[in-house]
């Protein structure tokens, strides 16, 4: 292991591929495709869900299989402020952040007194309790989900588009993606990425494990919950199906095939496994053979996932 | 007499049914080196994790710098002056002997909070200059950039020590910090640990004998759990019980 670096020609990549996202609402109602800016717009909100995971885990080394509990919190969290009258995303988002981190901030204080296998279940024990809890929920829509009234405003402008939506998505992402990499090269970044390796030898060295940790989960947490409550704007509904542990195996999957730890690994993973969804359910109804194929084709070729073969980390 | 930089009172530890130490009473004066020696199982390396703080006494008491840490977890007591070096090498194998440096400077409260999200550690040239010291001090100033993993066995161990001297100790605790090496090397760490002595009090748990007998200002022995004496070398290697328990004919 080394610290994070990101890659020489990391930087310029993003720039092009920035540029092409820009751009891609309008070639897409150029060429009548208007219904793939919402498939876009789901890949990012899955890249920006995938990249919070990566925060937790990549950097962190906290294998959590409860993630989704956090990313379904928000979707909550902005269905609720849309349904009591905040629609402006200014208040709406970071107050889904704020409920979905404080979410994330309880079950780590707990199931961070675990390693290993235990920490996996009990995580996994957490979001399986808050999915039955928002199943019975019937104030918000037991198993149906509580739908949004309507779409978020953003500074005062409806997102009703599909490109307004797009936008904001590639916002949010691009924010979040800066500050990872931020993050990754500041004090902080090297002290959990420094944890993941040896814990005993940071304790020994004077660092409070155990709040590093649990803060970087919580970090995790909101921004999961970020794209929750983006999520929820794009489908027009918070489902309790989004908290369910088979939605954090999807998310695991995600940066397993782009690449834990890589800055881009939840994006890459993103667009792989959600584009490869789209094209094969086109062709087959048995599609997931296909990706069966394609996550024995990563584990054998390319354990450390896509984006490796792209970038060295450092090693 | 002033009060001792570490006193460990009345400290008892049972596993199921052995009881690894027995009621120890043992204290390190500030500025000495303290040796504790005994044969393998005696229990050094279990009462260095209850100094340390990795585990917690049955029974007893330890004091450190005029405040009772029992119950203090470990990164409290390293951040209250009490650093440790391992028996089994343990650094980050995939840094460079500087990162690793770095990295137990800025644990150091006095090096400012690491809660901090947005300037690249790269930039904090302070922290690294720091960190240079601290390698040339135990001669691994032209491995700065090394990769620790590929350091030999004895350049690691001094990289452990150089980490452990970048938390600024009152007290060092070294268990066994010539496990492994050759007679070269040892030879080197015995001159550092000397060089060390100078500035910081000691705690040296360690095999080798000449080694102990060289460093150490008092020497205590450990036998089966529990402390069987404790004083100057020369009175150590006089101690008839010593000689009886373990020591034989190396005196």
């Amino acid at each position: 292991m080394a610290f994070y670096r990101p890659a020489p020609y990391q930087k310029p990549l993003a720039g092009i591929l920035l540029l092409a996202l820009l751009a891609l609402p309008t070639v897409l109602t150029a060429f009548g495709q208007e219904f793939y800016i919402g498939f876009a717009t789901r890949v990012l909100i899955f890249a920006l869900a995938a990249s919070s995971l990566n925060l937790v885990l990549g950097f962190g080394g906290m294998f959590s299989l409860g993630h989704a509990a956090f990313f379904g919190a928000g979707a909550y969290a902005a269905a609720i402020c849309l349904n009591s009258g905040i629609s402006e995303a200014l208040f709406a988002l970071p107050l889904a952040m704020l409920a979905a981190g404080l979410f994330a901030l309880l079950v780590g204080a707990v199931s961070l007194r675990t390693r290993g296998v235990y920490f996996i279940m009990i995580t996994l024990a957490f979001a399986q309790m808050a999915y039955y809890l928002f199943v019975s929920a019937r104030s918000w829509g037991g198993d149906d989900g509580l739908p949004l009234p309507a779409r978020m405003t953003l500074g005062g402008l409806p997102l009703a588009g599909d490109a307004a939506l797009f936008y904001t998505a590639l916002g949010c992402l691009g924010l979040v993606i800066v500050l990872l990499g931020r993050l990754a090269e500041a004090r902080f970044g090297r002290v959990i990425q420094a944890i993941r390796e040896n814990e005993t030898r940071m304790e020994a060295l004077g660092y409070p494990v155990f709040r590093y940790r649990l803060l970087c989960f919580a970090l995790g947490g909101a921004l999961a919950g970020l794209a929750g409550a983006l999520l929820a704007n794009l489908s027009g509904l918070a489902s309790p199906n989004l908290l369910q542990w088979t939605q954090s195996g999807t998310l695991l999957v995600m940066l397993i095939i782009g690449g834990v730890g890589y800055l881009y690994g939840g994006v890459v993973g993103a667009v792989v496994l959600l584009g490869l969804e789209e094209v094969l359910a086109g062709f087959t109804l048995h599609w997931h053979i296909g990706l069966g194929l394609l996550l024995l084709g990563i584990v054998l070729f390319a354990p450390k996932g896509v984006a490796a073969l792209f970038g060295k980390r450092h090693d | 007499m002033t009060e001792p930089l570490l006193d460990v009172r009345q400290l008892s530890r049972r596993f199921a049914a052995v009881d690894a130490l027995k009621t120890v009473n043992f204290s390190v004066e500030a500025g000495e080196v303290h040796a504790l020696i005994g044969p393998n199982g005696a229990g050094k390396t279990t009462f260095i994790h209850h100094v340390s703080g990795a585990l917690q006494p049955d029974s007893g008491s330890i004091h450190f710098a005029g405040r009772d840490v029992t119950r203090r977890s470990m990164h409290q007591r390293v951040a209250a002056g009490m650093a440790r070096s391992y028996q089994i090498t343990n650094v980050f194998r995939g840094l460079s002997a500087l990162d690793n440096v770095a990295l137990a400077v800025q644990g150091r409260a006095d090096s400012g909070s690491s809660f901090r999200f947005w300037r690249p550690v790269r930039c904090e040239t302070a922290l690294f200059d720091e960190a240079r010291g601290y390698l040339a001090q135990v001669g691994l100033a032209d491995k700065v950039e090394t990769v620790a993993g590929n350091l030999s066995h004895g350049e690691q161990r001094a990289l452990e020590l150089a980490m452990a001297l970048a938390t600024q100790p009152k007290l060092l605790l070294l268990d066994e910090p010539m496990a492994g090496t050759g007679p070269e090397e040892s030879a080197r760490m015995v001159e550092l640990i000397e060089q060390l002595a100078r500035h910081v009090t000691i705690l040296l748990v360690e095999h080798d004998m000449a080694a102990v007998f060289r460093l150490a200002d008092r020497i205590s022995v450990l036998v089966n759990g529990q402390l069987i004496c404790t004083g100057t070398p020369e009175a150590v290697r006089q101690n008839a019980d010593v000689r009886r328990a373990y020591l034989g004919d190396h005196l």
